[in-house]
Parts: structure tokens; sequence; C-alpha cells
């Protein structure tokens, strides 16, 4: 399918192997465009496709208000505002019902569509590799050749087959799934390729789901995530707000029914994990790969060998302030944070508020809620869920990045440890000192409720005892 | 852009693999909306740390470092090769890269230098033992050497070009613009995104 994608938008071919790409949709925000934008100004460039370019405020808006007092936020926001404003690009601004993570809304508004290329100054834009897209990050040199040319020369990549077999348990989420296959292949593992994710626990995810897992593929290294359109996939996009519609669907349909995957198709690499036994998954370490399911205790570093792994391990433990051999249940948490890219769609707020309904945050943990855009806000207090967060003591907040990278003002204080939905769970990533254990929202909430790791059985437990 | 070549310099240590782009440059020093002015940032965690390799005077001015397996991992963040180069540094020597620094590495004339696990590790031992060995990275020949050593790598063939010959990769890109605009207009008409503005 990857391969399909790349041929169908070759403008030239160079003599050194590298392929000039045209690029379908290209999304912007603040945190990483303003220096394109005045290149493009130095050299007296124009943007080439302000339709296929859309921007939004989403890295560093603060999400307990609707007012930006923060100088550098604004000041970032105030040259994207102008850079669109004078280059014709259609920006969704803080406040907007529109507004949200950029990963978030370009799916909601239904712009990405089988077999297109999609790039954004983010790397977590593997994301819209559910639809079928080929879609990645790029840097800020890479954005401005978008923006001036419409296209980025590149060198074909591998390709690698996850093929996910059986059928997930109640619980497992795509997000366990994916901490499951970093833990088993690591965290580098499939650097330099396109991952394809396949089998028939892939084929029964939804939409979110789907997105949740080529989010996270670019935490195994890989340049790309993508999953094979269906009509999962064609429902998602039936009345999208900006999907085809009408006469335009029915060309549209035969033109994504050319992005299948071919039945022979041949990849460089596979690799095939059975999710039909798995349980929550919740990491003990420093990068996405150190995980373990919640059942199990923080693992020794003896047990990595004596390699790079090991020594990774110890610092890891270090940092984290644990010890081999505690049981990651016996964790406790200062702090939840529900969203992000990963994490922060209306099934995934579902999710926990199913959890948390009726029950409350442990005394001496904080819970800060942070919907993945203000579609996904609106449609959870259409459902009465920010009264089940709020009720908790959860904090309910407005969209954007958040705690996720700590760009804004929500960081985790000094040396707390956070149980995060997010993608990282990074030395100093949510903040200086910062301890990070990545979960899904079932296993969030299920966390806050009880101040230490835990899933939603773990509460079950405790009330039929 | 000035051609670049080759470059000789002293090089420094640093013993870690799956070194991220946020412990490279947390997100707090990544607010800017310059090029320049990120080497305050560079590692500003570790270096808090009286030990930590860069704060050793016996490693001051080096101007290549030599790490270990995936150097670079995560985030898009081109500030991260920004405050490597504000630092100082023209080359990094690793086992592998992150995909996207290692791009954005090359569009900014910081090499990022892929060899073998051994020679790595003979090269870091190397610097560890002698801070003031030089070292060559050289582009136009393709090869790293240091002391008695010689050892080649390869980066990719398109941006060694643009990097030996000083090109500007847009313009590269806008002599294609014949076929770019053969390839627009061959787009389905219904392929676009967002709402007309008028600039």
């Amino acid at each position: 399918m990857a391969d399909k994608i790349w041929d169908a938008h070759v403008v030239t071919t160079a003599g050194d192997a590298s392929d000039l790409l045209y690029i379908d949709l290209h999304l912007v925000h603040e945190a990483s465009s303003s220096q394109a934008f005045d290149g493009l100004r130095t050299a007296g460039r124009k943007v080439r496709a302000p339709g296929l370019t859309m921007a939004v405020e989403d890295h560093n808006v603060p999400t307990h208000t609707l007012r930006i007092t923060d100088p550098i936020s604004v000041e970032q926001l105030q040259t994207l505002r102008r850079n669109c404003a004078e280059h014709g690009i259609e920006l969704f601004q803080h406040g907007d019902r529109s507004q949200g993570i950029v990963h978030v809304i370009a799916p909601e508004l239904g712009v990405v569509h089988p077999g297109m290329t999609v790039v954004c100054g983010d790397s977590h834009t593997s994301t819209h590799g559910a639809f079928g897209a080929l879609a990645f990050g790029i840097g800020t040199t890479d954005l401005e050749h978008v923006l001036a040319t419409q296209t980025l020369a590149l060198r074909r990549p591998a390709t690698m087959a996850v093929e996910f077999t059986g059928v997930p348990p109640t619980g497992v989420t795509a997000k366990d799934m994916m901490l499951a296959l970093l833990a088993r292949i690591g965290a580098n593992a499939a650097a330099g390729h396109v991952i394809e994710f396949r089998g028939p626990a892939v084929r029964g995810l939804s939409m979110e789901a789907r997105m949740t897992m080529c989010n996270l593929s670019v935490e195994a290294g890989a340049r790309a995530g993508m999953i094979a359109p269906d009509d999962t996939t064609f429902a998602y996009l039936d009345g999208a707000e900006r999907a085809p519609s009408g006469a335009d669907l029915v060309r549209a349909r035969e033109h994504w029914a050319g992005f299948t995957t071919d039945d022979g198709a041949v990849f460089d690499r596979t690799a095939r994990l059975d999710v039909s036994t798995l349980t929550p998954f919740v990491t003990w370490g420093t990068n996405p790969g150190q995980a373990v399911p919640l059942s199990e205790a923080v693992p020794d570093p003896e047990s990595f060998g004596s390699g790079a792994a090991r020594e990774s391990a110890e610092r890891a433990l270090a940092y984290m302030d644990l010890r081999p051999g505690t049981p990651m249940r016996e964790i406790s948490i200062d702090m939840v944070f529900l969203g992000s890219c990963t994490n922060g769609r209306i099934e995934d707020l579902r999710a926990a508020a199913d959890v948390l309904r009726g029950r409350t945050v442990a005394p001496g943990t904080d819970m800060l809620v942070v919907p993945g855009s203000m579609a996904v806000r609106a449609q959870a207090e259409a459902e009465g869920l920010d009264e089940v967060f709020t009720a908790a003591g959860g904090s309910w907040r407005y969209s954007g990045c958040s705690m996720c990278l700590g760009m804004n003002a929500d960081r985790v204080k000094g040396t707390r440890r956070c149980a995060s939905t997010s993608n990282r769970n990074y030395e100093g990533r949510q903040g200086p000192r910062a301890r990070t254990h990545l979960v899904s929202p079932a296993t969030a909430a299920a966390t806050a409720v009880l101040g230490r790791l835990a899933s939603p059985a773990d509460l079950e437990e405790l009330c039929s005892h | 852009m000035l051609p670049l070549t080759a470059h000789t310099g002293t090089a420094v240590p640093l013993a870690r693999s799956d070194v991220d782009t946020d412990t490279i440059i947390p997100s707090d020093y990544c607010r800017r909306l310059t090029k320049t002015g990120f080497g305050p940032g560079l590692f500003a965690q570790w270096r808090q740390d009286p030990a930590f390799v860069l704060n050793q005077a016996r490693h001051a001015g080096a101007s290549v470092l030599v790490a270990e397996r995936n150097f670079g991992t995560g985030s898009s963040r081109e500030p991260a090769v920004w405050a490597l180069r504000d630092w100082g540094f023209a080359a990094v020597v690793a086992e592998g890269f992150g995909d996207i620094f290692e791009r954005n590495a090359l569009r900014n004339g910081l090499l990022p230098v892929r060899l073998p696990t051994d020679a790595v590790t003979t090269l870091r031992s190397a610097v560890e033992a002698d801070p003031a060995l030089p070292v060559t990275v050289d582009l136009a020949e393709s090869t790293v050497c240091a002391g008695e050593w010689t050892w080649s790598f390869r980066v990719d063939e398109h941006a060694r070009w643009l990097l030996l010959n000083g090109l500007d990769e847009i313009d590269v890109t806008l002599a294609e613009e014949t076929a770019i605009a053969a390839y627009e207009r061959s787009r389905p008409h219904w392929l676009v995104p967002a709402a007309p503005v008028a600039p």
C-alpha cells in the first residue's frame, strides 16, 4: 500500500535514488513554522498551494483559559496569524469551535483520505496513516520546502508489516497493543520503515483506535504507520464535514479503492503479535518500549543482558526512582493526564468516564482532562462526560497539546509521578524532572481513583470484596 | 549555503543510547522564532550535572559528538539540530539516528555519520583516552579519520549532493516547475482540503 501511494505521488525521479513526491495536505502549527515563513519572506517566495495547507494553534496554548497571557505564546501565535493572513492559509485559532490538536482536527474535519500524502512539522503526523494515507513528520527546513514547492525529495522507505492476530480481551485497547509491541520489538526497531498494521485485531478497531495505533508507530522509530482502508474507514468519512460528497464521493470511493494492500504484498520485515492474551500495559522507564503488563513488576536491569539495553534500564530506573521487583500496581501516582493526539478523542474520554462515573479521584492525586479538540469537548459536554470528570475531582479543560510535552503551563511539577495517556515518557518530557508512566485512558481513570497504577478490573475487585 | 566538504575537530564521547530530542533540547527552550540562540538549551537537564561530559574542561571546544545507538530519536523539532550547531558541533557519529533528526541534520550541515558498533566504540574509547585527538569527517570522501583509523560512511545521496555543492534545495526543486505543474493538473479536483482564504 505504501508503494502504491508513493508511485501515485512521484513528480520526478532524480538520478540519486530520491523521488520528488507531491504533498496532498500540509498541516501547520505555531511551534515549528515561524522560521519557515521567515525563510520564504527572505527569499521572496510564496506559498505554492494555500488550498492544501491548513494551520492550527495547539502546541503552546493554555487549556485553563481562552485568554493567552504568556508573552512567548502570544508572540508565537501572533506570528502564525500574521503568516497565515499574508499567505491566505486557513487557520483554526485558539477558541474556535474547530480548533484542537492538529492530529485530532484534521481527521475530524474529514480532510485526510486514503491514498493521500500528509506532512506536518510534528512527528505524530503518523496518526493520519489510520486512513490509509502516507503521513509523516518533518522539520522546519522541510516545512519551508513544502510551503514553497508542495513537494519533498525523499528516498523510498523500506516497509514493515506488523500483524496483530487474535481478538483483544475486553479492556485491552490499541494503546495496550502498541505498548506490548514496543516492549517486544524495542523503541527503535522500525527505524527507516513504514509500518503497515494488519490482521484481524486491526480490522476490528474503530477509526479512533486505529489513529492511536498509527500515532504510536513513530515511537517504534518508524517513518510512518498505516492501515489499509476498509468499510470502517469509508463509514468514518461519510458525512465528515469536508469529506467529498455527492458525485465527488463516487469518484473518491473509486480512487480510494485503489489503495488497498495486494494479497501477495511483500514487506522488507514482518512482526507478529497475538493479542488474545494481552492485558493492560504500562511503561516503567524513559522510552515507550520500556513497558510491561500492569500485572507484572519493575524489571531487573540484569534481565536485559550486558549491553546498552541494560545500561539504559539502569539509568531509567534511577531517573524514575523505581526498584526492580516492585509490583507496577504498588507504584503511587500524583498526577493523571488524559488527553493528547494519542488518546484525546471522544472514545478515549468515554472509556475514562465509564470508569470514573460515581467514583472520585484519590486524595493527593490530581487529574487533568484535556479534550483533543473543541469538537471533542463539545461532544463530551453533550454527553455529560465533563460532569463525570469534574464530579470525580478532575480538571476539565480547553483543547491543546498540554501536558503531553509541557510547552504550555500544564506541566508535572518537580519529581511528581504522572500516569499519562500521551506518547512519550522521556526524561523531562512533561516537566524538567517529571516521571511519566504511559497508560491507556481506562488505566488512567482507574489509576486516578486508586492513586496508584491500576486497571478498571482492580476497581471491580475492590467493590466485590 | 556554502559548500561543505570536510570538517576536522576534537570529539566528545557521549556513551548513551536512545538520546531523544527532548533530552537534546527540552520543549521550553524550543519556544523561539529564530533558527539561532538554542545553544543554552542543549542537554539543559544533563548539563546541570557538573560531571556531564559537555561540562568537562578536557572536552571544551569539541565539534564532533560521538554517541551510541539511535541518537535523536523522537520529535521532529529542528531546534535539536540548531542547538547542536549553536554549541559548535559540526558532526554527530553514532550507530544510528532518529529518522527525522537525521534528515533535519543533513539540511543544516550537521553531518550525521552512521558507523558500525565496533567503529563507534573504538572512536569513543580513543577520544575518551585522548580528548585532543583530531577527528576528520570528510563528506567528499565519505570517510571518518582519527589517528590510525579510517572508516567509510554513507549519507542520503541527494542531501550529500546538495551539501557538497552548497545548493539551495528549494531552488533545485523549483527548477522542476514544469513537472510539478503537470502533476498538479492531474490531481483530482476534490482533493483540496482547506477553505479558501483571501490573502
